[in-house]
Formats: structure tokens, sequence, C-alpha cells
């Protein structure tokens, strides 16, 4: 893999890679965050503006009961299992394309 | 006193299982390593369920439904920014902070921005987060053995159980407790769901027994029917006592924006519409100190170290989050239910209030199937036991892990042996237990719950700033960084402790005024994380601008050894640069 690390000016080093990296990085975890943070502080906005629609009888919940003590923790798992499985086929990507890289600017 | 014997029976047997397993386990842990990060060589599925042992604590097992049952809808927030607190770990920080590894928080804080200085700051801040975050832990404990031995007083219990526990770290250290803590996430799933899912079959069930709840837009409570054995839910019919004078009204209890969160404006004279405002601030602020706390919560970090490697960090806080997520359903399910079932406990406070209903509940089984409610709130009491024992013993490694690390490995005597570093991690975790006890004592009166929220709140606004600028940006200083974290931290912690002394202390009374004529300020002060985390964040930019020649001169390698994937290497590269650099 990386046999000679401490060589300096490869492609893993530059300025490029690592600016590149992090920004696929942050795009994918601010993307995911957002979905997440829009639908949680949508709820008590809802809750405020919309309280008889959310005061709504669902199995015998409220239907504001029900998305938040029960139906929250699934929407989150898909989240995280979304991202997990993005992040890691990203990363291996960069990874491949950083040897690649490598070689190619010698 | 009138002990019930079965109740006895399970919680001894939890006990002494725990005390067993970590002198079982401490025949295994010889090396520094083994003890403060189980030589980094635990599976996904153990660290999974050994981190969400160590997380559901005596406020998930027993402050949520307690809290539920008092407040009502409002007190939801809590069990799910709980579990999506993980979520915020695991987008921003989990992964980067395994690449970069180091041992503890401190670690990454002097390595990150190459100051010891530094790691003395953020030393002092696993402090203050992990006794803040004992004291709701010995008040479950308190709770829990005043319900068992009736009439034994709070403080003996808290006394008891901190003795026993510090006792088991003192022996067993980290590796010992991964184990015990992930058998204690399955018997505290099993605590709670058999309970409630027996109580489900025979008294209605969760929604069912919402229902007996109208809201303002129903007619007055349609459902009630009196209390008469032998008519259940499971017929159709949701039994309820007649509730006491000081529970909230049904149409307040399960809406949103209900007692918990408007005190401040209640206090004020407000109400209704007037109220609501303010109610929607506190919820807000809530939602980011709960989200954003779990992220900087000492004894949660330290145990990403223990994954081999940043891909198995991030799996392990996914598989968490799955399996806090399907336990902090069921606890609302309980405070519902006594609301419904035991209302006397609303005119208790204490140790005998609402914060013991998970405990108390199944007993009323008895009343139809003899011993079989004994049984089920042994279980309960089990699980209680396990619940403030693994949080508690994680906290105390990770307080007295920073005590022998860090204070006394690096600061006070840099040159000691790792077998005087063992004796001295034994010696500080009986003066931590110690010092939790003794806080332990002080805090009867408040709500389990509301404890752990104000630890989440200080941990929102100094450790996740911290975290997330230090990955994220490269331009981040260590005087930036440290002014962030201490302003943003001690104010936060500064205000809480106002409104605890305003609300707590004989010589808290003027404030108390004071606080009652400014529901903004005082709904500010008592959940400062929506100015806190973000005071945080401006000042590090602010001042790490201000002081931009101190960026680290390895910036560049420090960055690519937190973002770039392991398969690269770089990390092997960073140890031997920082050697020749003779750090």
């Amino acid at each position: 893999m990386n046999d000679d690390p401490t060589t300096g000016d490869d492609f893993i080093h530059s300025h490029e890679f690592l600016h590149h990296l992090m920004k696929r990085q942050l795009r994918l975890s601010i993307s995911c965050a957002l979905t997440f943070s829009a639908v949680l502080l949508a709820l008590p906005v809802l809750n405020y503006f919309l309280p008889e629609f959310m005061a709504m009888r669902v199995f015998g919940f409220t239907l504001t009961w029900l998305i938040l003590g029960v139906l929250f923790f699934p929407f989150v798992w898909i989240i995280s299992w979304a991202f997990i499985r993005r992040s890691l086929a990203m990363e291996a990507e960069e990874a491949e394309r950083a040897q690649r890289g490598k070689v190619g600017s010698r | 006193m009138n002990v019930d014997p079965w109740i006895l029976a399970f919680a001894a047997v939890t006990v002494f299982g725990t005390i067993w397993m970590g002198f079982r386990a401490a025949g295994s842990s010889k090396t520094a390593s083994d003890f403060f990060v189980a030589g980094r060589s635990v599976s996904v599925g153990w660290n999974s369920a050994a981190i969400s042992g160590e997380y559901l604590s005596a406020a998930s097992f027993m402050g949520i439904a307690g809290m539920v049952m008092s407040s009502g809808y409002d007190a939801l927030w809590y069990p799910v920014c709980y579990a999506c607190g993980y979520l915020f770990l695991l987008l921003f920080i989990a992964g980067p902070l395994r690449r970069f590894g180091a041992y503890t928080i401190p670690d990454f804080a002097e390595g990150r921005f190459d100051s010891p200085l530094f790691r003395r700051i953020a030393v002092c801040f696993v402090l203050f987060i992990g006794f803040f975050y004992t004291m709701p832990q010995m008040k479950g404990a308190g709770v829990t053995l005043s319900y068992i031995f009736p009439g034994l007083p709070y403080w003996v219990g808290v006394a008891v159980v901190g003795a026993v526990i510090t006792l088991n770290v003192a022996l067993g250290g980290m590796k010992g407790i991964t184990l015990v803590q992930a058998v204690q996430y399955w018997a505290k799933m099993f605590a709670i769901s058999v309970p409630a899912f027996v109580l489900m079959a025979v008294y209605g069930s969760y929604g069912g027994n919402l229902k007996a709840n109208h809201t303002t837009i129903e007619s007055p409570a349609p459902m009630v029917a009196e209390a008469v054995p032998g008519v259940t839910g499971a017929t159709g019919t949701i039994e309820r006592e007649p509730l006491p004078e000081k529970a909230p009204a049904d149409e307040k209890w399960i809406s949103p924006f209900g007692s918990l969160t408007t005190k401040a404006a209640t206090m004020a004279g407000l109400s209704g519409q007037d109220a609501k405002p303010y109610s929607l601030l506190y919820t807000y602020s809530l939602i980011i100190a709960l989200v954003c706390g779990t992220a900087g919560l000492p004894h949660i970090l330290v145990r990403f170290y223990t994954n081999p490697d940043g891909v198995a960090a991030k799996r392990t806080t996914m598989w968490v989050m799955i399996l806090i997520g399907v336990f902090y359903v069921f606890p609302p399910f309980f405070g519902v239910l006594g609301r419904n079932l035991l209302p006397e406990l609303y005119g208790n406070i204490g140790a005998k209030g609402t914060d013991k209903i998970v405990l108390e509940l199944p007993r009323i089984l008895n009343e139809r199937f003899g011993i079989l409610g004994s049984i089920l709130s042994g279980i309960t009491c089990a699980g209680a036991f396990a619940a403030f024992m693994s949080t508690f013993s994680g906290l105390l490694v990770s307080i007295t892990g920073a005590l022998a690390h860090d204070v006394y490995g690096r600061i006070l005597k840099p040159d000691s042996t790792a077998e005087q570093r063992l004796r001295m991690f034994k010696i500080l975790a009986v003066v931590s237990g110690a010092t939790a006890i003794l806080l332990g004592f002080t805090v009867e009166k408040f709500e389990i719950n509301k404890l752990v929220g104000w630890a989440f709140a200080i941990a929102a606004t100094s450790y996740f700033p911290l975290l997330f600028l230090s990955t994220w940006w490269r331009g981040i200083t260590m005087p930036g960084a440290a002014i962030g974290m201490l302003l943003g931290g001690l104010l936060s912690l500064a205000t809480v402790v106002s409104t605890m002394f305003a609300d707590q202390s004989p010589w808290g009374a003027g404030l108390k005024a004071w606080y009652a004529s400014r529901p903004l300020v005082r709904t500010l002060a008592e959940q400062p994380a929506i100015w806190g985390l973000p005071l945080a964040m401006v000042l590090m930019v602010v001042v790490s601008w201000l002081t931009r020649s101190r960026i680290p001169a390895d910036i560049r390698l420090k960055m690519l050894v937190l973002h770039a994937p392991e398969s690269l290497g770089l990390k092997q590269e960073y140890i031997r640069e920082q050697e020749e650099a003779g750090h």
C-alpha cells in the first residue's frame, strides 16, 4: 500500500486532495444533518401553529405523540444507515483515487 | 420495614452478578491500556451493546417515565434527543476522532493543538461534566434502595450503591466494565420490555391508555371508567383512578408546551397564549442541548477509541442508535400508565415521587395475579440497578482516567512508571467515588431527568463546539478553542446552577423573585444551549482569527489524519513525524 509514506510532495499530501476530501465528507454529513434537523425542528413549529391538527387521534395517540414517541426512532435509523453506506463508498473511492493520483504525479 | 422478598431477590442478584463479573474481568486486565481503553480490541457487537449499556442511565430507565408522568408530552423530547444525539456524533465526530487515535478527549485536545496547557483545560471539563452526570445516577440509587427497603433514608442508598461501584471500578478498570456493560444493556432491555408487555396485556395498550386523557378539542374523558377490578383494558375499557389536585389537567398534560417548558412564564404570572413563545424557546434550547450534548459527553466519547478503526466506529454508532431507540419506546408507556393507575405519586416529592413509577407500577398486578406484580417489580428494580451502576462505573472510569492519566501521569508526575499510574488509578477511583456520593446527597429534590439534561447542556456548550470546529476547520487555534470552550461551558454552568439555587436554596429567594419577573431571562438561564453553543462557536472563530499566527505548523497532516481513509496509512506517518519533532 503506502510503502514510503515520508516522501513529501505526492498527491495524498497535496492541498487539493485534503480540500476535496473534506468538502465531500462535509457535504454528505451536512445534507444528512439537514434532513434530520428539518423534521426535528419542524415539529415544535407544527405544534405551535397547528395544535388541533397535531392533536388528531391515531390509534389512541395524538398525532404529535405518535411521531415523537414512536416514529422518530426508525426515521433516524434510516438516515444513519444511508449515511454510513454512502460515507464508506465515498471513502473507498477516495482512497483508490489517492493511490492512483500518487502514481500519476511521479 | 416491610421488604418484599421478590424485589429484594432480583435486585440482589443484579448487584452480585455485576460485582462477580467485575472481579472475574479484573483477573484479565493487566496492562495500563487494558484499564483505560480495553486494549482497543472490542468488536462492533460488544462495543455497541456496551456503549448503550453505559448510556442508558438512571435518567433513561427511571427518569423518563417519571417525567412523562409528571409533565406529559414535553418530556418526550428527552428520549428522542438522547437517541438522536448519536446521529450528530456519527455525522461529524465519530469517524475523524477515531482515526486521530488518542486515549481521551484531553489527548485529542493536546494532539490537535500541540498544547499541554489545553490538555489541562480539557481535563477540567471532563471533571465538571462527569461529576454533574453522577448526581442523577446517585439520586436513582437513593430512590431505588428506599423503594426496596421502605423507611430507609435516601442517603443510605446513595452511600451503599456508590461504595459498591467504586470498589468494582477500582478493581476491574475498563475491560471489566465493557463486558459488564454489554450484558447490562440486555438486562435493561429485558427489564423494561417484559413488564411493559405484561402491563399492556392486562391494562390496555399504550395508545388506549393515552386516549383516556382528553385533549382541548375533545369532550372531557369519554373513556374514563371507575376502577373496578376485573374490567380490563384488554376488553376495551381503560381503568383510571381519580387524579389528585397536584396532577396536571389532561389537556395540559397531553399537549405540547405544558408545565415543563412553561415554568418560567408561569412564575411570571403568564398563561395560555402569552406563555407559549417562552415554551417554544425552551423546547428549542432543550433540543439543542440534548442533541449536541450527546456528542460532547466524555464517558461516551472515550468508548469510541475501543473500536479497531473508523469504519467500525461508524458501524458501532449506528447499532447504538438502534439499540437505544428500541429501548426508548418503553419508558414513556410507564409514565402514561402510571398517570392512570398510580396518580397518588403526584402528591409526593423526592425519593417517593414520580421518579419511582417504573419500580412501583408493576406491583399493582399483585391485586389480581398474586406474586406476579412483585416479580415484575423486582425485574424493573434489577434494571434500575443495572442502569445507574453501569453509567456510574463508566463515569467513574472516565473521571478517574482523566485524573490518573492526565493530571497525575502528565502534569504532576510525568516520569511515573506504568505501575505507579495503575496504583494511582485505584486510589483516585476511591476519591472520585467518595466525591460523587457526597454530591449525590444534595440532589434528592431534583428530577433525575432534569439533572441529566443540564449535564448535556454544559457538554453542548463546551465540548461539542470544540470537537466540531477542530475536526472541520483548519483555522482554529488553541487560544480560540480554549476561550470558546471555557466561556461557553462556564457561563452555561453558572446560569444553570443559579436557577437550581434560586429554586431550592432558602438563600435563593431574592434571585427567584428576580427571575420570576423576567421570564425570558429565566428561560435562557434554565436552558442555556440556545445561546451558549453559538456563543462558544463565535468566540472560537473570532479569537482564532485574531491569533491566526498560532495555527499548528503541521495542520495539513493533522487534518489528513482526521479525514483521510485509514487504508492510506497516514496515522503511522504522523506518529513518526511527531516523534522526530520531539513531542
